[in-house]
């Protein structure tokens, strides 16, 4: 029973991703979109809250706030909204962290 | 919503005559607009009309009219670098009026 | 002006998530194009607003990034971020737009605008305002 996770806020704005990657089971995914994705940059304080856990973020969100592929920590998807699409499909259930 | 037709063709404006879409501009629109204003459009008014519209397209806003007289100033000479040339040219406020014609929104500020 | 009161507006949140940073730089352009003596402070995720190569076109949404270049022309010259901020999302000044003004006094030259401050140098800056908003 996978779960995708959804974080739409900076992790140094709100506790949502803490709680989302605190609560996460094995075969869980987590998705930033939005604010969210700030939490995906490798030299941010709270790139250590991804550690060990499946990570996807949202593209055009990326380069909106002006942020590269190199900036972001190993391991993390970057995917379009048809990926988006086809994460929510391949999940039996989508909680979002609002 | 109003609109303004120019050369048969139909731009939407909003409920103080600026352009909805500045992407739908053209001469002609401002031509037309102009006249609504009984202005006639010389090598004068293009000068500032086209450097509203660089303006724009390097900032994303309309400058207010301080900073409008002080670029023109720096761009096209200390002469036209001033309100009353400034006034001569668009009698309703600078900002304001040459702004419409160039098919910008309404500047920031602008009272 | 002998008159112009200080003006300080704080913008603490990441631009295009909330309005707060759009509808900020719009109140910092009004006010400065009242002559008042304005100055703006970016801390916590406002440090974002400034990032180099803001691309919205995937996102629907206006690119208001480039309008941070116009701070200058509307005589708005002290532009503080905060370190502190910089460093907790693992950023650097190099990450930011360089924002500068021109000094008509000096021939046009070009001036930096943004100050990096400390936590403890942004505390005697506020201090020092006459008015203080928050965005």
């Amino acid at each position: 029973m996978a779960m995708l996770h959804l974080v739409n806020k900076s992790p140094y704005d709100t506790g949502n991703l803490n709680t989302a990657s605190g609560i996460m089971k094995e075969g869980d995914r987590l998705l930033l979109i939005e604010d969210g994705v700030y939490g995906a940059m490798k030299n941010g304080k709270a790139a250590s809250l991804l550690n060990g856990l499946k990570v996807s973020v949202l593209g055009p969100d990326l380069a909106a706030r002006g942020i590269s592929q190199d900036k972001l920590a190993d391991g993390i998807d970057v995917i379009d909204y048809a990926g988006f699409v086809d994460l929510v499909e391949a999940n039996d259930k989508t909680q979002s962290w609002l | 919503m109003g609109s303004i037709e120019a050369n048969g063709k139909t731009y939407e404006t909003d409920e103080e005559g600026y352009l909805a879409d500045l992407n739908t501009w053209d001469k002609d629109v401002a031509d037309v607009m102009a006249k609504i204003d009984d202005c006639e459009l010389t090598d004068s008014h293009w000068e500032v009309i086209n450097f509203l519209r660089e303006y724009y397209e390097e900032y994303q806003i309309a400058p207010a009219v301080r900073v409008l007289t002080k670029a023109i100033g720096k761009k096209l000479g200390k002469d036209k670098g001033n309100s009353k040339y400034l006034y001569e040219l668009f009698p309703y406020g600078p900002a304001k009026q040459a702004c419409k014609y160039a098919g910008l929104p309404k500047p920031t500020g602008c009272v | 002006m002998s008159d112009a009161k200080k003006f300080m507006y704080i913008n603490r949140k990441a631009p295009y998530g909330t309005i707060y940073a759009w509808e900020s730089l719009e109140v910092v352009l009004i006010g400065a194009a009242f002559e008042q003596d304005v100055s703006v402070t970016f801390m916590d995720d406002g440090v974002y607003q400034l990032t180099k190569g803001q691309d919205t076109t995937g996102i629907g949404m206006k690119n208001f990034s480039p309008t941070y270049s116009a701070l200058g022309d509307f005589e708005v010259t002290k532009i503080y971020v905060e370190k502190e901020s910089l460093e907790e999302r693992g950023l650097s000044l190099d990450d930011l737009q360089h924002l500068v003004w021109e000094d008509e006094d000096e021939d046009y030259a070009e001036k930096d605008s943004i100050r990096l401050v400390s936590r403890a140098e942004l505390a005697d800056v506020l201090a020092g305002q006459d008015v203080l908003f928050n965005f």
